[in-house]
This record gives structure tokens, C-alpha cells and sequence, in this order.
């Protein structure tokens, strides 16, 4: 891209690194201006959604687990609650707290994967945690013992950290006992330091500035930050608009997948607008239901008091971040809650009389959606009267995320060619971190395949 | 690697991992490996690994791991191009070694699968199959699971660094149910289970949780699957249910042993 102001470039980055799953970047500049910026997933089709049917209503949760071997749990959970939608069926209680409890084991390693493994690298001017640990050892130490004590909580509970056996519909297959939860308790304690001293260290990284022009969605839960159940809320970029909700049944009505003209990737978006998921999201939307000491962490972080806090110590409202380079705080306060909320409910378990609840399929369609650590993970699911899914329908965060990760790099690749960085190199560079900043989770996009890459340069 | 040093020595053993139809978790396997991964990355030289570098190194690989099926014809080609690269091949997890849960494609109309997923199906190029690597590349080594135990791939990769053969045994689930102490979900609950026939590895995760064996691992190195269905059927399972049981995550592999008979 030796000559920017004159020519038709195509920068193509053939395959992403660090991200999880199999994706390229394309981008089309033409005299010094951006005209396309997409991400081509070349991931395979699996066909999750087309083999579901005819399977009977107990068997998505363990299917849909292997969409992707990052979030299982997320899948497990989100297809238990659709399919519980459609049966009738309310998991509550101490099984309702066991699942938050499975839930913010995957969040605690897999925000922890991607601080450590996938983002800070970024930051540090590494090519992966492998260098990086020869400059940096204690942290990538301290980030693996964390990321090993979130898999503890997802393996005691599920019995291993990748695609669990123990999740099923109304519950577990089998609950711990109290003394079974001790020892995790004892490392949760540690887990917590090490949390408070991951968040200390990304917040002294280097954060350019950006803001991501997109709505946010997260689930909103009365009174709790929104993790295992809740309802669609969105914040929109406008800050003209109010903040709204909307019933999750209603999820395919506001959340719509399009094919557009120059690609076959299928673009989510939000009531005709491009929007994100994720943790910038559930910190706009649910920051204020952190608990006091997350919040008085992302304080001191640098991260601006959630906007429906009523006002900060100076007296200035709350502010929404949207810079997606520091989406890395975000996540990393995320760690500490769930590491203290973890620690909460062992603390207050009592063990079930039932591991599970009787969910009796009935014909119907059911709604299900839960925060991975991605963001919104949606799920639908119709059964006949015999309990056999008819058909499913699946809305992973990435998809979601799509378009606001294209505008990023749309917007990136414009300034940094404004300011006259247009070797190839640059740009890569800028691109994939762009990308890495949004955790994308290219596995779960599985069906948003786009195999066509265009390679036609714009007219000279 | 960003900054070389110089207290390894020159030439360790270069490490690819490589990735095609899969959920990223049998690689993810390796980087959750905590106690284990700076040690690996001390005795190997990763030198493409996607998922985890930035920095992918051509080949030639003294060890490749290979996760995930192949399902569309770039994939055929790209597969041609590491075996030739790559001194030793090791297939991790049942997509690689079995085709995986992509893999009930094999049985359904493809075109109709793409229809019910896709706007546009014309724009998506795949394979009517979902098949093992060893179906197009001879493979070196086939660790399974769904997904891989993470024990058995620091096996794999230490006894491929000392030049000997994986200790990895081929018996049934059931030996590591006995070795666990559990009690039998079959003979005492009436819970159906595929362990007399699934491959050993996971550690018999599922009857430790109070659930039959799915069958994740695949086929055990000798099974007599006939002599489980009468079982299955006295526990409640039609054929059909029974068909399920055993298509899902290793879908081709069963079906093979029922043709076989018993081994």
C-alpha cells in the first residue's frame, strides 16, 4: 500500500491470529479512502441448526455445546433455557445459584484467556503470551493460575472444562455437596487477588482513543448484573434516545439477520442499526448492579461510573465507555464480580433435595438467551407435541458483533491513513488489534460463512 | 516468538497446530494446559498456532496437530499441504479422527441442510460430507475425544518429542469406571450407557455425574456393540433413540464398528 492518495488497494490479512476460529480481514481502499472493511469468516458450516431437528428436546444442551469449545457453557445454558421456555419449566432456587456459579467459572476463564493470552500481548508489543511471558512472567503467571481456577469451577461442576457432561434440562445431572465447593472456595480467595491485580495491570496499558458508533445490547436482570437469564435492553449510540427493552420472544423482530450486497456473510442487526454485545454493553447497561467493590475497582481502573449510577463523587454523571481498547478493563472488572460472586453463592449453598427440575416436553416455542462472555447468546427452539425439535434457531455474539467490528476497522484504517500510516504492516497490525478487541469468537459464528473473497480492486 | 534467546538451544522440535471444520476446543485443550503450557513452549518451538501467536512460521513441522474435519474442498487441499509438511501428524479430537458432530451431514441431503440454515445456499461452498483426516492424508497418530483429555495430549506431544509411541490404552470406558470406584448406572439405575463400547480417556466423566456414557470418545479398540443393544432396549431405548445415541458426536466412527461387528 506504498501509495494510498493515487491507487485501488486491496489489503487482505488471510488469517486472523489470536482470535478464536478462522477468520480474514479484507479491506478496499481506494485513493486514500476506506471503501470496504469486512471480515471474511471462512469458518466451516457445521449445520447445527439443521441437525437439531428431528433430535429429541434433551439433547441441544450437550449438541449446541460444540459449536464452540470457548463458550460450552453459554451454549448448554442458554439452549436449558429456551427449551425450558417451551416445557413450562422455572429453574430457580439454589439450582438457579449452581448455574450462575457454572457460569462465572466460564466467564472467569475465558475473560482470562482473552486478557492474557489474546489481548494483552496487543499492548505489550508481543506476538503471543509465549514472548510475552519471557518480559512479563508474573503476570502471565498470575493469568494462567487464574484462567485454571475458572476451569476448576467449570470442571467441579461439570466435570471438564471443555464441552461439560453434567448441565441438562431442569438442572444438573448431579449437584455438589457443600464440602464438595470448599476447596474452590479456598482458591476463589486467592482467585480474587489475583483478579484485583489483573485489573491493576491493564488499566496502566497504553489505551488509544476510539469510540465504537454502535447500539449496545446486553440482558438486564432486576436488582443483578445479568449473567445466566434476562431481558433484552439496548443503549443506543444516540444519546438523544432513551434507553429501551424489549420482551426476549420479541428477540427475531429486533434482532434481524441481512445479506448485503457486496458479501454472504449474514449481518445481525438491531432495529435496523448496527450494534454490539458484550462487556462494553453489559457495563453500560448493568455496571450500577456491580458489586461495590467491582465498581470501586473499575473506579480506580479509569473507567467512568456506569450511566445509571446517579452521579459520580465529583458530581458529573455517569459516562458509557465505548472505546473497544478498553473493552480489556471491562472484562477484567467482569473477572473480579465473578469471582466474587462465586465465591457469594458457595457461601450461601445448600445443596438441592433434586438435582433437577422434570422438564416434560410439550409442543411450542421457546425463547432462551444468557451472557457469554462474548455477549448475548440467543437461542429458539420449536417442539412437537412428542418433544422432537422442529426447528432452531441460533444468534450467537460474534454474528451480532459483525458490523460494529467492520465499522471499527473501517473507521481505524481511515485515521491511520489519514495520518500517513499505510504500509501493509500497519495496517495489519492496526486491523487484528481492532479486531482482537472484540473478542471475537469466530467458532460460534460458524453459520455466517462467507467464502467468496472479492478481490477486485475500485477503478484507478 | 518475539524476541529470541539464547539459553535454548537452536533447533527445538517446531510445533504446528492446525485447524478445519471444529469448535476450537481441542486446540483450546492445549492452552489449557496451564501448570504444563510455558513448559511446552520451552521444549517446542510453536511455530503455527493460530489461536495463540501472531506470528505463524512456515513449515516444515516435526509435529502437527490437526483438529477439526474436512468439509469443504479448500480444506482438502490445505490438508495435502501440511502432511507434506509435517513429519509427524496427530489427528486431536473426534472431528479429526471421526468426522465429528458435522459429520451427520453424511446422512442427511446436504443441499436441504444448506437451505434451512442459509439465505442464499448457492453462495456456500462445502462438502455433501463431513470426513476424518485419515480419509485423505495418512495420519500418525489418532487421540480422541470430544473433546480431547488434556492428560493425553501432553502424552502424545511428550512421547512424539522422545521418539516413542503414545501410552495411550484403547480400552472402554468401563475400565476407568471400575479404577474410580463408581457404581455401574446400568446394572444399578437402568440408566442407559455407552461405556462397555466407548474409547477410555475422559476419565468416565459422565457415570461419575450420575449419566450413561455418551460416547464422546468414540469406539473402544475392541467392542462387541451387538451385545449392548439388548441392554439399551431393556432401558427404555427404541432403535430409534438407540440410532442417536450412537450418531451424534462420532457419528461415523459406530456406525463402522456395526458394520465390522464385533472386534
Amino acid at each position: 500500500m506504498n501509495d494510498p492518495a493515487t491507487r485501488s488497494q486491496v489489503l487482505r490479512v488471510p488469517a486472523l491470529s489470536r482470535v478464536e476460529g478462522e477468520t480474514a480481514l479484507h479491506l478496499r481502499v481506494h485513493e486514500g479512502t476506506v471503501e470496504e472493511a469486512r471480515l471474511n469468516i471462512y469458518e466451516a458450516p457445521r449445520f447445527f441448526e439443521a441437525f437439531l431437528r428431528g433430535r429429541s428436546h434433551t439433547e441441544p444442551p450437550d449438541l449446541t455445546s460444540r459449536i464452540c469449545g470457548i463458550c460450552p457453557i453459554a451454549y448448554q445454558l442458554s439452549a436449558c433455557r429456551a427449551l425450558e421456555d417451551v416445557c413450562g419449566v422455572v429453574v430457580d432456587g439454589q439450582l438457579a445459584a449452581l448455574r450462575r456459579l457454572l457460569y462465572c467459572g466460564e466467564w472467569i476463564e475465558s475473560q482470562t484467556l482473552h486478557i492474557h493470552l489474546l489481548h494483552a500481548p496487543d499492548f505489550l508489543g508481543h506476538d503471543d503470551v509465549i514472548g510475552m511471558s519471557r518480559f512479563h512472567p508474573a503476570h502471565v503467571e498470575r493469568g494462567l493460575r487464574l484462567k485454571q481456577t475458572g476451569n476448576a469451577v467449570v470442571e467441579l461442576l461439570g466435570g471438564r472444562a471443555i464441552h461439560p457432561v453434567n448441565v441438562r434440562l431442569g438442572g444438573f445431572h448431579r449437584t455438589p455437596t457443600r464440602a464438595e465447593l470448599r476447596p474452590l472456595a479456598e482458591r476463589l480467595r486467592t482467585a480474587l487477588d489475583d483478579a484485583r491485580d489483573t485489573l491493576r495491570w491493564v488499566a496502566g496499558f497504553d489505551f488509544p482513543d476510539a469510540e465504537c458508533d454502535a447500539d449496545l445490547l446486553a440482558l438486564t436482570e432486576p436488582g443483578t448484573y445479568a449473567i445466566e437469564s434476562g431481558t433484552p435492553a439496548v443503549l443506543p449510540y444516540d444519546r438523544a434516545l432513551p434507553r429501551r427493552g424489549f420482551p426476549l420472544g420479541d428477540f427475531s423482530e429486533h434482532v434481524t439477520e441481512e445479506q448485503v450486497p457486496h458479501s454472504t456473510a449474514l449481518h445481525s442487526r438491531l432495529d435496523g442499526r448496527r450494534h454490539l454485545t458484550g462487556s462494553l454493553a453489559r457495563y453500560a447497561l448493568n455496571g450500577h448492579l456491580l458489586s461495590p467493590t467491582a465498581l470501586e475497582a473499575a473506579r480506580e481502573a479509569g473507567l467512568g461510573a456506569p450511566p445509571l449510577t446517579s452521579e459520580t463523587e465529583d458530581g458529573r454523571p455517569g459516562e458509557v465507555c465505548r472505546n473497544p481498547y478498553r473493552s480489556i478493563l471491562v472484562r477484567a472488572v467482569e473477572v473480579l464480580y465473578a469471582v466474587e460472586e462465586a465465591l457469594r453463592i458457595i457461601s450461601v449453598y445448600e445443596r438441592p433435595a433434586r438435582p433437577y427440575v422434570e422438564a416434560p416436553a410439550r409442543a411450542g416455542i421457546g425463547h432462551g438467551a444468557t451472557e457469554a462472555p462474548r455477549g448475548l447468546l440467543y437461542h429458539r427452539y420449536a417442539l412437537d407435541g412428542e418433544g422432537r425439535v422442529t426447528d432452531a434457531r441460533i444468534v450467537p455474539p460474534t454474528a451480532q458483533n459483525q458490523g460494529a467490528i467492520e465499522e471499527d476497522l473501517r473507521r481505524l484504517v481511515q485515521a491511520g491513513l489519514d495520518r500517513g500510516e499505510d504500509s501493509e504492516d500497519e495496517l495489519t497490525r492496526l486491523c487484528e488489534r481492532a479486531v482482537r478487541n472484540h473478542d471475537p469468537c469466530i467458532s460460534c459464528s460458524a453459520h455466517f460463512l462467507e467464502l467468496d473473497i472479492v478481490r477486485t480492486p475500485g477503478p484507478v | 516468538m518475539s524476541v529470541p534467546t539464547t539459553s535454548r538451544p537452536p533447533s527445538r522440535p517446531r510445533l504446528g497446530v492446525f485447524k478445519f471444520a471444529s469448535c476450537d476446543g481441542c486446540q483450546l485443550t492445549l492452552l489449557d494446559c496451564e501448570d504444563e503450557l510455558l513448559g511446552i513452549a520451552d521444549a517446542l518451538e510453536i511455530a503455527h498456532f493460530l489461536e495463540a501467536s501472531g506470528d505463524p512460521a512456515p513449515g516444515p513441522y516435526d509435529l502437527s496437530l490437526v483438529e477439526g474435519s474436512v468439509s469443504t474442498p479448500e480444506h482438502v487441499e490445505r490438508l495435502r499441504r501440511i502432511r507434506a509438511e509435517s513429519r509427524h501428524l496427530v489427528t486431536i479430537g473426534a472431528c479429526a479422527t471421526a468426522g465429528g458432530v458435522q459429520a451427520l451431514r453424511n446422512y442427511a441431503d446436504v443441499g436441504e441442510y444448506l437451505a434451512a440454515v442459509y439465505a442464499r445456499p448457492d453462495y456456500i461452498e462445502t462438502l455433501a460430507t463431513s470426513t476424518p483426516i485419515s480419509a485423505h492424508v495418512p495420519v500418525d497418530f489418532e487421540l480422541r475425544g470430544c473433546p480431547i483429555d488434556r492428560g493425553q495430549l501432553v502424552e502424545v506431544i511428550t512421547a512424539f518429542l522422545a521418539g516413542r509411541k503414545p501410552g495411550i490404552p484403547n480400552h472402554a470406558v468401563c475400565f476407568a469406571c471400575k479404577r474410580r470406584g463408581n457404581v455401574c448406572v446400568t446394572v444399578a439405575h437402568g440408566t442407559p450407557c455407552l461405556g462397555p463400547v466407548t474409547h477410555a480417556g475422559c476419565g468416565a466423566l459422565c457415570p461419575t455425574y450420575g449419566r450413561g456414557c455418551y460416547g464422546c470418545f468414540g469406539p473402544a479398540g475392541t467392542t462387541n456393540l451387538p451385545a449392548l443393544v439388548p441392554l439399551m432396549h431393556r432401558d427404555g431405548m427404541g432403535d430409534e433413540d438407540i440410532d442417536r445415541f450412537l450418531h451424534t458426536f462420532n457419528v461415523t466412527a459406530f456406525t463402522a464398528v456395526e458394520e465390522e461387528g464385533p472386534g
